[in-house]
């Protein structure tokens, strides 16, 4: 069971949730913890989770060689991201632009473009008795992250329940965390930024076909209007939580998921049975 | 000669942060400014600057490989195509397909065609009688990065027709491609950041990467009031990178009541954060002007 935690916006406590559901799932069944939010990484500062192993993610780049190159700029036409341009009939490669799609290596006809590897980040990973961990990190300056997300996807793949931390956002990114799983916890900030957001999450979920549920998050106070959006998109709504400033604290803290477990347990169990018995029907 | 526009980015790591509140209200106190939120994943400004339309303007992005009927089903695309987006059957799946155009050079029966994809949208619209650009991409969209150079760009074609001070920069959450898009070529960068273990983890973050860029940088602190201790961290980090930290604004319910009415916080407000933000924006000006002194000098 592949279960994936989105919002849209950032800050509406994805991760505080992910790792608060991994935590308690992990007392039943051997249970990962993907951290897919390769850009801020931020699950095991909660999780603590000694990290037995990193190794760099590397993406394929090409590589040319000048003394067999003719200049005749056919790798630069190939190349729909602008990634190769000519100086002085002499190509040259953008790194961080380039999609390693191939088409530059493909197109060469003296075939002077070889493909090297580059690392654009590494995966962490670690696992404490039944609760496994594997995070991607970002290279500061490295604008693709979805083949990251990709690589961090594969571990733990014997896990029984594999719980994703998406990125913020609505875009490829988002994407590439969510599909393959089989529900989506949507986690909204009854304000109207988190309404905004967390439709445009309902919507990427929608378009791959994946059921979700709704946790509403952080409440002062109710939200008529992201009710009504639950109630007319007919989402199950599996918890509300509501505002704690000791959890704005804690985060500050070593001690938030003690915390958590100890005053929100039967959230935490509600949302968990609910995947659970949805996945499983 | 006119003086290079400012453009004042403002960007966090850590999503949630406070990012959308300070920066609109930091355009609702600019005099002549372009206000730009190039958070285009998850547009949120628009909903607390009140704005009329003028014109909006088809975003095309890469371009979608579409298979025709000549395909004779050889399969050769599937094998090429490194981002699985060619499916049984040949048909393309348009979220996972990147434009490279592979599959179209590959064909032996060229019967692969590169076709135009719409994946959003450009809005130019004026808020307080001044420009405001946003956009809204498309759902599940790549190229977030592309859409925000081209608000950047369209907001810089705008300032060289008229008269203004600065471009005000609303970026989205991460250190990746669109956030890359959102700072390099400004004068400034913003960083607003929270004390708790994640605001204070994603801070260093975004500060090497404006260092990686070699983009001026200052912190804000919002909610600073929440944890004495984290504050004091954020002080160190800030210390060690040589980084001022040029606002304190404490945790203040007004930021939400603010959003609910559909205003900025400095609009809505006459509290303690509100005067915060106001004062900071007093220290922005005076770093924005000396920027603008050494740019001059340069």
């Amino acid at each position: 069971m592949q279960i994936a935690i989105a919002s849209g916006k950032g800050g509406t406590g994805k991760t505080t949730i992910s790792t608060a559901l991994a935590y308690y799932s992990s007392r039943f069944q051997p249970t990962a913890l993907l951290d897919c939010d390769v850009e801020e990484p931020d699950a095991n500062l909660l999780l603590k989770i000694n990290v037995e192993n990193t190794y760099p993610v590397n993406v394929l780049i090409p590589q040319v060689d000048m003394d067999v190159c003719t200049g005749c700029g056919k790798c630069q036409k190939a190349c729909q991201y602008n990634a190769m341009v000519l100086i002085k009939a002499k190509p040259l490669l953008l790194p961080e632009l380039c999609h390693s799609c191939g088409g530059c290596y493909l197109a060469c006809p003296e075939r002077a473009i070889k493909e090297v590897s580059r690392p654009i980040g590494n995966i962490e990973i670690g696992n404490n008795n039944n609760l496994f961990y594997a995070a991607g990190i970002l290279n500061i300056g490295e604008h693709i992250a979805t083949p990251l997300i990709d690589e961090v996807k594969k571990e733990h793949r014997h896990a029984s329940v594999r719980i994703i931390d998406a990125p913020p956002g609505s875009s490829c990114s988002v994407i590439h965390a969510m599909e393959h799983s089989d529900f989506v916890i949507l986690v909204a900030e009854p304000t109207p930024f988190g309404l905004h957001d967390v439709s445009l999450a309902y919507h990427v979920a929608k378009s791959l076909s994946i059921q979700c549920g709704i946790v509403i998050n952080n409440m002062v106070e109710e939200y008529e209007p992201l009710l009504t959006f639950i109630h007319n998109e007919n989402i199950p709504l599996l918890a509300t939580i509501p505002h704690d400033i000791n959890i704005a604290k804690s985060t500050t803290h070593d001690n938030l998921i003690d915390y958590l477990i100890s005053h929100y347990s039967q959230h935490i169990q509600k949302i968990y049975e609910f995947c659970t018995n949805r996945v499983l029907l | 000669m006119k003086p290079l526009i400012q453009q004042l980015a403002i960007v966090s790591g850590k999503g949630g942060t406070g990012k959308t509140s300070i920066a609109a209200s930091l355009a609702k106190l600019a005099k002549k400014r372009i206000a730009v939120d190039c958070d285009v994943d998850a547009s949120n400004m628009p909903i607390i600057l009140p704005h009329t339309i003028i014109e909006e303007i088809p975003f095309f992005g890469e371009k979608k490989a579409f298979i025709t009927e000549q395909c004779r089903g050889c399969g050769d695309c599937v094998i090429y195509c490194r981002f699985n987006a060619i499916k049984d059957f040949y048909t393309v799946e348009p979220m996972l397909c990147e434009g490279c155009a592979v599959c179209a050079m590959m064909c032996p029966h060229e019967a692969i065609n590169m076709v135009d994809h719409q994946s959003g949208t450009l809005v130019v619209a004026q808020a307080d009688s001044q420009p405001f650009l946003f956009a809204k991409m498309g759902i599940g969209e790549g190229n977030s990065g592309k859409l925000v150079t081209e608000l950047r760009q369209k907001a810089k074609s705008i300032a060289d027709e008229q008269d203004y001070d600065v471009i005000i920069i609303d970026g989205p959450p991460g250190i990746g491609c669109p956030v890359i898009a959102s700072i390099t070529g400004t004068s400034h960068v913003l960083i607003v950041t929270e004390p708790t273990i994640a605001g204070i983890h994603d801070l260093e973050r975004i500060i090497q990467l404006t260092q990686h860029f070699r983009i001026q940088a200052s912190v804000c602190i919002n909610k600073c009031d929440i944890s004495e201790q984290n504050t004091t961290l954020i002080t160190d980090i800030c210390n060690k990178y040589h980084i001022p930290i040029i606002g304190l604004i404490p945790y203040d319910k007004d930021f939400v009541k603010a959003q609910i009415a559909g205003k900025t916080v400095v609009e809505y407000s006459s509290g303690t954060a509100a005067k915060e933000i106001i004062k900071l924006w007093d220290t922005m000006q005076s770093i924005l002007h000396a920027a603008l002194i050494q740019n001059q000098n340069d």
